[in-house]
């Protein structure tokens, strides 16, 4: 016979049980990695460039004198280095991702795809206006689009975010009364409210005037009206988001709409939460003035671990006039590229200019690509799911945790408070951190400020049925274990991610924001100094 | 001396025509980990009522108020390279700032320590 | 639906779960007349082969950079980017995490957050950076807002060098404020403006770009000493980056606020966006800085880790009272510019800003050499002014017509000013060949014939 003369075992039973610590740190996969200027050198390069022969500079007396305190890595070791980083993120495409309001949903990498044609990804903006037909084209395809899911007649495209996007709105509000010799001085803000809409009306000099929210979580137009008659003449607008951040439809839109007109007022509507009624209901039928448009949200660009986002921002007739530069006007089938105040015609009058060139074309590719996809079929299915799938979650929790507006539908996100942890010992905070554990990245928690404790569910409309299903097991298993006393499940956690719960006390008491080299050893002189 | 306190959980040590200002036990204990103390610039008039100082932990910003009317004379620098301080020792070493009194009339309105604590046991 | 993972089977017994007869009954909130059937004036659904088709059909009809002789600058610079970035930043884990408000379960993106903001420190020559804006124009426009908060006062002054529209969107957001002024240069293609006698105590600060928007090297310390007399700050601008591996960091000249457009490194042109801003300033102006700042911490057990820090500066905590509205940021351009800077390091960028460097003098004296053609900077990085004796206009256009892209007439942004109109603002990057060159001097020659 021929024999295994060296006798590997090949059973899992004789690796024996218990874990060491590691001489590395390491953990098999789970790996440590030093930043990049503590194994970067300052001689090594990635790229290879040729050294400049017989240089003779044209720079004045500006050339650079000092080092810069940059290190380089081959570019093996780069590769290895973000791999390894990488390996330490949640990411949607590894797991459910359920940050109410954030609308973390699948991203198709065939719009990452169409992205990078070289006729989108390889053009500049200043080039001239003749050999970018095509680009011009992509950008009035898609307002195309927005103005129809949202039933409004112009759209500007060249805001970042969200955020960029409100100011932009909020920007053509203030333009627009002053055009009507009626500067006015307030802005309504429900207290739900995401807070980039405060301080956004704030960056443009307004004062905020909170307006409560119902027991119901909604806004009575009762309320606004009260604000109205109290600051008569004085309200610029109001700042809405809807359906609004406990995740419920405001039924009361269109009378506040209504209100806020008859009092010479604009509707500013946030809508972040617009993945909720693509299809079903359109904002501009409701009687909104502006809304921006979170392309990184609702159309499914990544989030890219904090942007780029888009914000293209919808407005009605009476705002349309007032979008910013660029613009494209159009003649027939004939694109006009409007950039600067001599093109402008009678009745264009932009409050001004948001950014340099047109705004984010990459993003506006990625979003086209995937309403093309969906069609306009597949934009109300994928609402609908949205919906559907945050009810299950609902209904699949509600007798355990707590609704803080009662057993009723919701629309694309559900929010529970933190009642049902009471007397437990564990708080919101340590929930979601248990949750970790378990493999799943957070509910947005704490927000809405209007409910305490809050978390905020948001499923999304690209996880399945089983998906679901353990999810909801998971929660509550999760309720259960804090309700049976079992703590110390929850205020270590998390036990198994790369870090535990990580010191934000002593980082914001004295911020180390940038790495500085170690100071030298201190070494004994082998001679002492004289 | 006296000591007052206000319903926005400030106490005053009032000396002469001069008050120290700070936040109290209950205060701190809500705010948890003090991380930043702003302070107001010495000179400035302030009216009852108006932002004197902004006290920040890690995922809030409460703003200080003026509890009476005066003019700063003095700001706890302490505090800004120590901002725990106000977590370890509120109503004595971590005073926000001194203030000079423009309305002593002001002060009867604020309450007395007992006033205080079953204010904050009502809460 | 490709994207769906629900069956018809699914909804309907999800349905029965939620206890609702059909998924109208949960859209019942919206009022009945204001529910719509379909999007109508919409096409359905389309494969992915199909989409394919009609998006390559309208790519088709732009012409991109890498397919002739290009020489457009201004702002946003054509630069080889290794294939390495685009693979890594595609990486799911990047591309597809949030804002890292979870730091147990987001180390990846803190760490090169905080590796970003140490490299544009060091580049910019200041002591803190944040985790980027949305670019450089955005960048610019928070940075005088923060130089308003800082001095307590709301007269800008820009400097005629400054792009453009850069200064439309200063202009645009500070002339909202409540007493806000701007005081704006004239055009100052050869940086000989006196911007010093503009300064006052009225001042809160001073934007001036170097490499200036027409290519001019700018001597920031005589202003930078000038504002900080009136109790006025700094803000440096540049629009390309790579500059700073050659021409002297504005931290090193004075400035307060350094801000940048940081594309050039790792981001492709993409029609002007998404781009990544750079916003660096002094650590005793940390409180003020608006944006996303990542910071150093340990975790309960001891080991090193990053979390954002400094929170109570921002929107979602200080809402009215924050110091900007941001919220998104450009992470993942950041993450792109970062691996870059990576595989550059300090030689490799300090070479590459060389090969841009002697690439631009090599054209401009190509370029000077055609009669009637003029050169107006005597110090630059890779980029320069050129009057040639025609519209500009007219002849970046004949340019085009001949398959070159030949740079920026300054009247496409400055329609009407004086003395712009005759003026071409030329940029050459390591992307430019012998050939290229040769493209461009040969076709300029025929279209001023």
């Amino acid at each position: 016979m021929s024999m295994n003369t060296q006798g590997r075992p090949t059973s899992a039973g004789e690796a024996a049980a218990t874990a060491h610590k590691t001489f590395t740190g390491n953990k098999a996969l789970d790996m440590e990695e030093p930043l990049i200027f503590e194994i970067g050198r300052t001689d090594i390069c990635g790229v290879d460039l040729d050294e400049v022969e017989d240089f003779q500079p044209r720079l004045g007396k500006h050339e650079r004198k000092s080092e810069i305190g940059l290190v380089g890595l081959s570019e093996p070791e780069t590769m290895r280095h973000y791999v390894r980083l990488s390996r330490n993120n949640y990411a949607i495409d590894a797991g459910l991702y359920p940050l109410g309001s954030c609308t973390m949903k699948h991203n198709p990498r065939l719009n990452e795809k169409m992205a990078r044609l070289p006729g989108f990804g390889d053009i500049h903006p200043l080039q001239p206006i003749s050999t970018t037909a095509g680009a011009f084209e992509l950008i009035d395809e898609l307002a195309r689009w927005l103005m129809e899911t949202t039933g409004t007649s112009a759209v500007a495209m060249s805001p970042k975010a969200g955020a960029h996007g409100e100011q932009c709105g909020m920007m053509a509000i203030k333009k627009a009364l002053e055009a009507r010799g009626e500067p006015r001085s307030i802005v309504l803000v429900p207290e739900s409210a995401h807070g980039t809409n405060p301080a956004t009306a704030a960056l443009l000099g307004y004062k905020v005037v909170a307006i409560p929210a119902r027991e119901d979580g909604t806004v009575d137009v009762s309320a606004v009206q009260e604000k109205l008659d109290l600051y008569k003449g004085e309200v610029a607008a109001l700042m809405l988001t809807n359906p609004n951040t406990c995740g419920l439809f405001e039924p009361q839109v269109v009378e506040i709409a209504k209100a806020i007109h008859d009092a010479g007022a604009y509707f500013y509507c946030d809508g972040a939460n617009f993945n909720a009624i693509v299809g079903k209901a359109r904002p501009g039928d409701l009687g909104i003035d502006a809304m921006h448009i979170n392309l990184h949200k609702t159309f499914s660009t990544p989030h890219g671990g904090g942007g780029p986002g888009s914000g293209p921002v919808v407005l009605s007739d009476r705002l349309a006039p007032f979008a910013p530069l660029p613009f494209i006007r159009k003649n027939g089938s004939e694109l006009e590229v409007i950039e600067t105040r001599d093109q402008l015609v009678e009745g264009e009058d932009p409050f001004g200019r948001m950014t340099a060139f047109h705004g984010q074309m990459g993003m506006f590719v990625r979003a086209l690509s995937y309403m093309l996809s969906h069609g306009s079929d597949g934009l109300k299915q994928a609402s609908e799911d949205a919906v559907l799938n945050a009810n299950y979650v609902r209904v699949g929790l509600q007798d355990l945790m707590t609704l803080p507006y009662g057993e009723k539908p919701c629309m694309h996100e559900v929010l529970f408070d933190d009642t049902f942890l009471d007397g437990t010992g564990v708080t919101t905070l340590d929930f979601a951190k248990a949750m970790i554990d378990e493999g799943y990245h957070p509910m947005t928690m704490y927000f809405p400020l209007v409910v305490h404790g809050a978390m905020l569910i948001e499923p999304t409309e690209s996880e399945s049925r089983a998906s679901l299903d353990l999810f909801v097991a998971t929660l509550r298993d999760l309720v259960m274990s804090a309700k049976s006393g079992e703590t110390e499940r929850f205020a270590g956690a998390p036990y198994h991610a790369p870090r535990r719960r990580l010191d934000e006390t002593s980082a914001a008491r004295k911020p180390i924001l940038k790495w500085t080299p170690p100071a030298p050893a201190q070494v004994e002189p082998l001679v002492p100094a004289e | 001396m006296t000591t007052y306190f206000t319903k926005d959980h400030e106490w005053l040590k009032v000396e002469g025509d001069v008050a120290t200002v700070g936040i109290t036990e209950y205060a701190q204990s809500q705010l948890g980990d003090v991380v930043f103390v702003e302070l107001p610039e010495t000179g400035k008039a302030l009216a009852q009522g108006d932002e004197a100082a902004v006290v920040e932990s890690v995922k809030a910003a409460s703003e200080v108020y003026a509890p009476v009317d005066g003019e700063i004379v003095d700001g706890n620098a302490d505090l800004e390279g120590e901002p725990a301080k106000v977590n370890e020792d509120p109503e004595n070493s971590a005073w926000f700032f001194k203030m000079k009194l423009s309305n002593a009339g002001q002060l009867e309105e604020l309450m007395n320590e007992a006033d205080y604590k079953a204010y904050v046991e009502s809460l | 639906m490709r994207y769906l993972p629900l069956s018809n089977n699914d909804r309907a017994d999800m349905l029965g779960r939620v206890g609702v007869d059909s998924i109208d009954a949960l859209f019942a909130d919206i009022p009945a007349n204001m529910q719509i059937e379909d999007l109508e004036n919409l096409p359905r659904r389309k494969s992915e082969m199909e989409v394919e088709r009609v998006l390559s059909r309208m790519a088709s009809k732009n012409v991109s950079a890498s397919s002739v002789p290009f020489f457009v600058g201004a702002g946003a610079y054509k630069h080889h980017v290794p294939a390495t970035v685009d693979h890594l930043i595609q990486r799911s884990e990047f591309l597809t995490s949030y804002t890292p408000y979870q730091p147990e379960i987001t180390q990846g993106t803190l760490q090169a957050l905080f590796e970003f903001q140490t490299q544009v420190a060091n580049l910019t020559g200041m002591e803190v950076a944040n985790a980027s804006m949305y670019d450089g124009s955005t960048g610019a426009a928070e940075a005088v807002l923060m130089a308003h908060r800082i001095t307590k006062k709301k007269k800008a002054v820009l400097s005629g060098g400054l792009h453009p529209q850069y200064r439309e969107v200063i202009e645009g957001i500070t002339h909202q404020l409540p007493g806000g002024s701007v005081v704006s240069m004239p055009a100052d293609p050869m940086g000989t403006e006196d911007i010093l006698a503009q300064i006052d105590d009225e001042t809160s600060c001073v934007v001036v770009q170097s490499p200036s928007f027409y290519g001019q090297l700018i001597d920031l310390k005589p202003i930078a000493d000038k504002a900080h007399e009136h109790k006025a700050l700094l803000i440096a601008v540049f629009t390309e980056v790579i500059s700073l591996g050659l021409v002297e960091s504005p931290g090193a000249q004075g400035a307060d606020i350094v801000v940048g457009e940081g594309q050039s490194l790792g981001n492709p042109l993409t029609f002007g966006g998404p781009y990544v801003g750079l916003f660096a300033t002094r650590q005793k102006y940390v409180r003020n800085m608006p944006g996303r700042v990542c910071g150093e911490t340990k975790d309960a057990e001891g080991k090193r880790g990053f979390v954002l820090t400094l929170s109570t500066r921002e929107q979602h905590i200080r809402r009215d009272k924050a110091t900007s509205n941001i919220c998104t940021n450009s992470g993942l351009c950041c993450l792109a510019f970062s691996i870059h800077m990576t595989l550059l390091g300090e030689t490799g960028l300090k070479k590459l800003a060389r090969i841009n460097h002697t690439n631009a003098i090599k054209l401009a004296d190509m370029l000077a050499g055609i009669e009637g053609v003029e050169v107006l900077n005597d110090s630059f990085f890779n980029e320069f002014t050129i009057r040639v004796p025609a519209n500009a206009d007219d002849v970046i256009e004949a340019l085009a017509v001949n398959g070159v892209l030949g740079g920026l007439p300054v009247s496409r942004l400055e329609p009407g000013k004086d003395g712009v109109q005759d003026l071409i603002v030329v940029a050459a990057t390591e992307v430019n060949t012998d050939e290229d060159r040769a493209a461009f001097v040969s076709a300029l020659k025929e279209v001023l014939a």
